[in-house]
């Protein structure tokens, strides 16, 4: 990498006192009035707004969704590269160029439409009903919705190291007398496990966030479909603001680790690259 | 791509998946993204147009819709521009030069990525709400952010802040600082270099992350609703109006805003593969000079 200590280009001083302008104003500033408004809060009352039954319930609800939505598109996420990376099919550019649609289309737009086709008189709704499957207002709901917002980042991150894959590793596995299962275990699922992992870690960090695709489908009963950015909503509307705070602190701190475990992800994948 | 040819046909086989296994993976990728992406597009435009045109276009003329579509196309045009100008600029400081804490800009620059839409909107309300650190002051001199415009445009520029930056920067750190310096050597001026060297260098990236902004921009949900205020023909955004709807039961008419959104999420898709393709084209030949 190039060392650029003293540059001659011109313009450091305005990109960078615009940059850090902006960021302070509009990012820094907000996010101390956050950890203020927690720090001014006092330990009692703070464990009391984070501990309540509710709040538990509301954690282990988006915890749990989040984890079988990212879950579902490890699986899922992992043929759909696969398939769009290796198999030629007609119609394969466009699912290829829809993949990123969850990413495009408004959260409300997927909720209000996810909400409708899962109805017990929705398109799909109508033949999962009379098996006694409940989508709509169910964690199940949750779960479609958090699965449908998390597609693209599996998606995304396997399919170039898919692509990059060179095809002589396995040809010299299928050489030396593999069978292709056994290739594909042995000598392909290991090269994809860390863009595996790290899709997983930021889909499951996205769906831990997830609001407007959630709060239609999953019908908003405490204790049972209550996921945990709808409490803030709850309590801000409540102008229980230290309320709403201590639980987006505690969801932060969530976001925080799984960050952290991206980037140790990618700092292992990295160095396997490299012990290459 | 032609399989290499010293392989036999033999060997081309073992190295390819039995043919069972390529059908049953396909058919199971092509229903499952025909049921997760491609049902739920296509119920928005069933379900606008459940009641015909006529009935389409006439939820799409209510005060309401309309008001609703200025007020989007208002925040747009406000939090796009600022971060583009914002998006150039840090791409510009990170990718050209070295500094201290460097790091720290760009984990500011991500955050917004990375944390709940509600918690984005909560931030401000701490800040200007009624019972904000600012809302006394704000309340005395009748200034009001949250419920209000400004609050809008407010966490649509906060949840907007990386898709212009996050693009430019890899992309500009690829491209290094070296025909820059050139052109400064010879005597341009560092305006004259950013538009003649720069900026066609970075068109392309540029345009994906102005795009993918706006869609950002325009479809925010969750942020937005924690400070609209949900007043109707005054701060409800195009998403607000879908979910306001759609819980009064007219579905037809939260339909057919929801389909303006939907829209506009596929125009953005097809902007987006337009520019991918047109960038592998522009950036395949400056590679080949790379390699020497």
């Amino acid at each position: 990498m190039s060392i650029r200590r003293h540059s001659v280009i011109p313009g450091f001083g305005l990109a960078s006192g615009v940059a850090v302008t902006y960021l302070s104003l509009l990012v820094l500033i907000p996010f101390t009035a956050l950890f203020l408004r927690v720090g001014n809060m006092g330990w009692g009352p703070f464990m009391e707004a984070v501990l309540s039954p509710r709040v538990i319930a509301s954690y282990k609800l988006s915890l749990g969704a989040s984890l079988a939505g990212a879950l579902l598109n490890v699986v899922f996420g992992l043929v759909v590269a696969w398939v769009l990376v290796r198999y030629p099919f007609p119609g394969r550019r466009f699912l290829d160029a829809i993949i990123d649609l969850p990413l495009a289309l408004p959260t409300a737009v997927a909720g209000v439409t996810l909400t409708t086709l899962y109805s017990p008189t929705g398109w799909l709704g109508r033949f999962l009903e009379p098996y006694g499957v409940h989508v709509a207002f169910t964690p199940l709901g949750i779960v479609i919705a958090l699965t449908f917002i998390g597609l693209p980042f599996v998606v995304r991150t396997v399919q170039p190291v898919l692509t990059d894959l060179e095809g002589e590793v396995e040809e010299a596995a299928a050489c030396l007398g593999a069978g292709r299962w056994y290739t594909f275990t042995r000598v392909v699922l290991p090269t994809l496990t860390p863009a595996l992992l790290t899709g997983f870690a930021l889909a499951f960090a996205r769906a831990l966030g997830e609001y407007g695709s959630v709060v239609f489908i999953s019908g908003n009963m405490p204790m049972k479909t209550e996921i945990a950015p709808l409490l803030i909503m709850t309590k801000l509307e409540q102008y229980d603001y230290q309320g709403a705070a201590a639980i987006a602190l505690v969801m932060l701190l969530m976001s925080f680790m799984l960050l952290l475990g991206i980037n140790l992800l990618q700092w292992w994948s990295g160095k396997r690259y490299a012990s290459k | 791509m032609p399989p290499n040819s010293y392989i036999s046909n033999a060997g081309r086989r073992a190295v390819q998946d039995p043919k069972a296994a390529r059908w049953l993976l396909t058919g199971v990728a092509v229903i499952f993204l025909l049921l997760f992406l491609v049902l739920p597009v296509l119920l928005v435009f069933v379900g606008a147009l459940a009641e015909g045109v006529g009935a389409y276009l006439r939820a799409l003329r209510q005060p309401d819709a309309l008001s609703a579509i200025w007020l989007t196309l208002a925040v747009a045009a406000v939090a796009v521009p600022l971060n583009t100008i914002f998006g150039v600029a840090a791409a510009w400081a990170i990718a050209k030069f070295q500094f201290r804490g460097k790091g720290f800009v760009v984990t500011l620059i991500d955050l917004p990525l990375s944390v709940s839409p509600v918690i984005s909107g909560l931030v401000y309300v701490l800040l200007f709400g009624a019972r904000g650190y600012f809302g006394p002051w704000l309340a005395e001199h009748n200034v009001q952010i949250i419920f209000a415009l400004p609050g809008i445009i407010l966490v649509t520029l906060f949840v907007t802040v990386p898709y212009v930056a996050r693009e430019l920067i890899p992309l500009m750190q690829e491209q290094g600082a070296d025909e820059e310096e050139a052109a400064v050597m010879l005597g341009a001026s560092g305006w004259r270099t950013f538009w003649t060297i720069t900026l066609p260098n970075i068109k392309w990236g540029l345009i994906y992350g102005v795009i993918q902004c706006n869609a950002r921009a325009m479809g925010e949900f969750g942020a937005v609703s924690v400070v609209s205020g949900h007043i109707r023909g005054k701060t409800n955004t195009l998403p607000l109006q879908v979910e306001i709807l759609y819980n009064e039961y007219s579905f037809t008419a939260a339909f057919a805003i929801a389909s303006l959104l939907a829209l506009l999420a596929l125009l953005t898709l097809v902007i987006k593969h337009a520019v991918e393709w047109q960038a592998r084209r522009a950036y395949s030949r400056p590679q080949e000079e790379n390699v020497a």
